[in-house]
């Protein structure tokens, strides 16, 4: 047997490579230093390998802006402004996550190194996803992820739901990547290969006279997707998940899953399968449809604010699907600018969620929202502020995130559809509107005072999303011109 | 021309003045008038300053439009015209009376900062000359309307203001639809760079079906601002919950974006839509404007009272913009102008009974004439321009349209002056039962209007008395401007 190593682009890879390292750095100075590894140290590990894996993305991207898009590995892994810049979406959001872990690690007492372990491993498994341009390299990042995030999921040992959340999890998640690679292999059978590139060219240059086998195979990689983005009847998993979670880590959930999952997403039905547009729409329109719909009416009825936000996430992914649906170079664009905003503001969200739950994470019901903006002003103000932008008010980055993904799919005829999905985000306002009417309501009986203590790097965290969503959301100029010039470097 | 800095200036100056307010605690009462004062001057000075005659510009004055994020299509683009002009006057004027007259004393800073960022987002809704701008601004709106009922209102005020959210963001879901859909059918004709400017929109050609449709969703949206039968069902409870200073805002104010947006947008974008969908919208008019007057005459409470009327008013508005008749159109606009006059006074003096008794119910209130004749009289002036005394600023607008409605659709017209009668009956039954009768225990030991409560009324009994008698300044602005709405409609099979 000829066993040839393919040839390898090491700045395709760097950002994966500097934030499994630091993974395995951390995790060997914790099996070898003889102390505690403190959660200074695993903090700013972290943070470093995060902000380096976002300055690489610069060069990255200097690098794509004068060569063009790039393969490397045996056309296994891309280089291209799309990857570059969901990889800094990412990369952004690690760093922020980190900061509301570390003194969320603190106020709990749990050794925050394991814990970055893992952050680090699951986003160097986001990352590999948003640059795979093979189906099994798509699984191995949607496995490195996953892994990660099950153990995070049960990081809260004490808390019985915490196990519980994590063991829902991981049975319905593994049952999903099952789905995904018998999809898989059903595409190969199909196609001859697991390549994207690969796999669109077949099917461009051949037409298929039984298809069942690939739209088996499609049907299958879709339902492993929508599990991940917890679409649509495959979101059953979602608010448990959410809810019994650790806080800092359904923020990271919240927000790198669905970058890494939407990317992928895009390069397997709009790259990949582009030409059987035709049969996947339909499909994904009634996905939607349910999506935006159901997320936000059961929504309504909740009172566990990590539930609402669940819900609340499941309505943003129809939203984001909007962009998949239109299957265009806008679509594209308006997905990733989605992604590009929500990260940001989801991760600063359960940021203020994780201080409100106080020490022992349970104060998650509204209640304990109650009057918090009359008493702490900024910090209620902030929530408030992000429960706008969610909403999609103008003067929000929310609000252009809704704007181009709704634009992408009423320029190719998806005027019904957007109507719909602005029904959703119209229902959507109940709960986040009376989360804010919480925030200001004056302190009655029901009130549970207690005054939230807002620790400095948390403070960070939430100081970011406050300027990330007002700045870009009055002046979305450059956020909207990045995505679009990502996409336009955007392979095959 | 003139420079469209002074447009910007009058954006900028109210949410300046928030920011201010916001920060200065003891003092944010006194920011807030001078800012308003200051807002009033400025729109006072675009008013005179106004030329409707520049050549090669239509009507319209102030222009200026930058690109600010090309790719999606957004710029800051500015104009007023004839008819956008008098509701950027009624804007500073109503946040003035609010501020004077319904003074809130609970968490001041805050109140009045969501108020002056109120007016900064409808004036903007008023000078945008770009559909998506206009759209950006319109739903601005409803966050600062949000918090002030859902803070600072009755006893009802999260339902109140959850209703009046969410009815008004499912509206706005279908205009926004409509301008992407508007946006993309004008690029694809083009070929060029996405835009919403309005002049470039207006000459998107469009098949009949899709105008229609069009039409509709931006309506829908419409229809429930203004509000228009039967989409109107937020407003009662949102006018009687919200604080005095936001009912006024709301009633003068916002719900002349409803109108506004269907005169400027809604008919003036889609001409091919209104041979089929006026009958519609015109029946819808006049079923509100029965509608309202009928529930007026029997609700018991006199804010409600007032929404209704404003339900039959906005009936009359939205016949008038929708009839296709000069004289209508002209007297619709007319109408936007005196009913947020109207209604401010109104819901003024409803504020100064209820600072006294704490009660806005009919019932509770009688005999009021003996203890305060001052209050009794200026109620009286409202009314009687409410219900359309000659002489008075009422008369002139509701004669023109029904004037003009009769020419072009004179059923219609037959119907609504139905809503004339009744309103001289609600409102005169209102008035006996609450000013006249023996004023028992509470009722009768009432101070009358006090010295600045008087002087708050003043401008608005001005405007009631001069523009009833000398409403041509108004109609000499107004009317090149609806003329050239009409010239560009017209082609489109629009009656004279």
């Amino acid at each position: 047997m000829n066993l040839t190593i393919p040839s390898i682009h090491y700045l395709a890879i760097l950002p994966v490579m500097v934030l499994l390292g630091a993974s395995l750095v951390l995790l060997g100075s914790v099996a070898l230093v003889r102390s505690r590894v403190s959660n200074l140290v695993a903090t700013t590990i972290t943070s470093l390998a995060g902000v380096a894996a976002l300055v690489i993305t610069f060069v990255q991207w200097a690098y794509v802006a004068n060569h063009g898009a790039t393969t490397t590995i045996a056309h296994a892994v891309v280089l291209d402004g799309f990857s570059v810049v969901a990889t800094g979406v990412i990369a952004v959001a690690l760093v922020m996550a980190t900061l509301v872990a570390h003194d969320w690690a603190r106020r709990e007492d749990v050794r925050a190194a394991e814990y970055q372990v893992l952050a680090l491993a699951a986003s160097a498994g986001a990352v590999l996803m948003t640059q795979a341009n093979d189906l099994v390299v798509i699984f191995l990042g949607l496995e490195i992820l996953s892994i990660g995030l099950y153990v995070l999921a049960a990081f809260d040992r004490r808390r019985s739901s915490s196990a519980e959340a994590a063991l829902k999890y991981f049975l319905l998640g593994s049952f999903a990547s099952a789905v995904f690679v018998y999809g898989a292999a059903l595409v190969y059978g199909a196609t001859g290969s697991t390549n994207l590139s690969d796999v669109s060219y077949f099917l461009g240059a051949n037409v298929l006279l039984r298809p069942g086998l690939l739209y088996a195979g499609g049907a299958l990689l879709l339902v492993g997707f929508a599990f991940k983005v917890a679409a649509v009847p495959f979101h059953l998993w979602s608010p448990d998940v959410y809810q019994g979670s650790p806080t800092p880590v359904t923020g990271y959930m919240a927000s790198i899953v669905k970058v890494g999952a939407f990317a992928a997403l895009l390069r397997v039905l709009v790259s990949a399968l582009g030409t059987q547009m035709d049969t996947w729409r339909p499909i994904l329109w009634a996905l939607i449809v349910l999506t935006t719909l159901v997320g936000a009416s059961l929504g309504i009825v909740q009172r566990n604010v990590k539930r609402m936000l669940a819900y609340s996430s499941i309505n943003h992914a129809g939203f984001m699907l909007l962009g998949v649906w239109a299957a265009t170079t806008r679509g594209t664009a308006a997905t990733l600018f989605y992604a590009m905003t929500y990260a940001p503001l989801v991760v600063a969200t359960f940021a203020i969620v994780t201080l409100v739950g106080g020490r022992g994470d349970d104060h998650h019901d509204v209640d304990y929202y109650r009057g918090l903006a009359r008493r702490q002003p900024w910090l209620g103000g902030a929530l408030a502020l992000f429960l706008l932008a969610q909403l999609g008010a103008p003067l929000t980055t929310g609000f252009y995130a809704k704007f181009v993904v709704l634009a992408s799919a009423v320029d190719v005829g998806g005027s019904a559809l957007a109507v719909i999905a602005l029904l959703g985000a119209a229902i959507a306002a109940f709960f986040y509107l009376r989360w804010i009417v919480a925030l200001y309501a004056e302190g009655d009986e029901r009130a549970i005072a207690h005054h939230v203590a807002v620790p400095r790097a948390t403070a960070v965290v939430i100081v970011l999303g406050v300027a990330v969503t007002v700045v870009f959301g009055v002046w979305p100029g450059p956020l909207a011109a990045l995505a679009q010039h990502a996409t336009l470097l955007f392979t095959p | 021309m003139h420079s469209s800095l002074w447009l910007t200036v009058l954006l900028v100056v109210p949410v300046v003045g928030a920011a201010v307010a916001a920060v200065s605690r003891t003092r944010a009462y006194a920011v807030a008038v001078v800012t308003a004062t200051i807002e009033l001057i400025l729109s006072l000075i675009v008013l005179v300053l106004y030329n409707a005659h520049i050549a090669g510009a239509h009507t319209l004055d102030f222009a200026g439009r930058w690109v600010l994020a090309a790719p999606l299509g957004l710029a800051y683009d500015v104009a007023v015209d004839g008819i956008s002009v008098f509701m950027v006057v009624l804007t500073a004027l109503v946040v003035w009376l609010a501020l004077l007259g319904a003074r809130e004393r609970r968490r001041e800073p805050a109140f009045v900062a969501w108020l002056l960022l109120l007016t900064a987002f409808t004036m903007g809704s008023f000078v945008a000359h770009d559909l998506f701008e206009f759209f950006i601004f319109f739903e601005l709106t409803l966050v600062p309307s949000y918090f002030i009922i859902a803070q600072w209102g009755g006893r009802e005020r999260s339902r109140a203001a959850l209703k009046f959210f969410v009815y008004t963001f499912t509206g706005s879901a279908f205009l926004f639809v409509g301008t992407l859909y508007l946006g993309f059918a004008h690029q694809h004709q083009t070929g060029g760079a996405l835009t919403f400017a309005y002049s470039a929109l207006a000459s998107t050609a469009m098949s009949h079906g899709t105008a229609v449709w069009l039409f509709v969703a931006f309506a829908i949206a419409f229809a429930v601002k203004s509000p228009i039968w039967p989409l109107h069902t937020w407003s009662p409870i949102t006018y009687a919950e919200a604080p005095t200073a936001g009912s006024i805002e709301f009633s003068a104010l916002l719900a002349k974006l409803g109108s506004y947006g269907l005169l400027r947008f809604a008919v003036g974008l889609f001409p091919l839509a209104l041979p089929d969908m006026r009958p519609v919208v015109l029946t819808l008019a006049v079923i509100g404007i029965v509608y309202g007057s009928a529930l007026a005459c029997v609700t018991p409470d006199l804010k409600r009272l007032v929404a209704y009327s404003s339900v039959a008013q906005m009936g009359f508005i939205t016949l008038g913009v929708m009839t296709g008749s000069k004289i209508a159109m002209v007297g619709a606009v007319l109408l936007m102008f005196n009913h947020g006059v109207i209604t401010a006074g109104f819901f003024l003096i409803i504020g100064f009974l209820e600072r006294r008794r704490g009660t806005a119910t009919i019932r509770d209130l009688t005999g009021l004439q003996g203890p305060a004749p001052v209050l009794a009289a200026l109620f009286t002036v409202v009314m009687l321009a409410s219900i359309g005394l000659p002489g008075l600023s009422g008369f002139v607008s509701e004669y023109l349209i029904l004037i003009g409605t009769f020419a072009t659709h004179t059923w219609w017209a037959v119907v609504a002056t139905l809503g004339v009668v009744l309103a001289a009956l609600y409102l005169l039954w209102a008035y006996q039962r609450v000013f006249h009768g023996r004023a028992a225990e509470e009722n009768a030991t009432i101070a009358d209007a006090s010295g600045a409560e008087r002087w708050v009324l003043v401008p608005v009994v001005i405007l009631i008395v001069v523009l009833g008698v000398f409403p041509k300044p108004m109609l000499d602005r107004i009317t090149p401007s609806v003329q050239q709405l009409i010239e560009h409609v017209a082609p489109a099979g629009v009656s004279k």
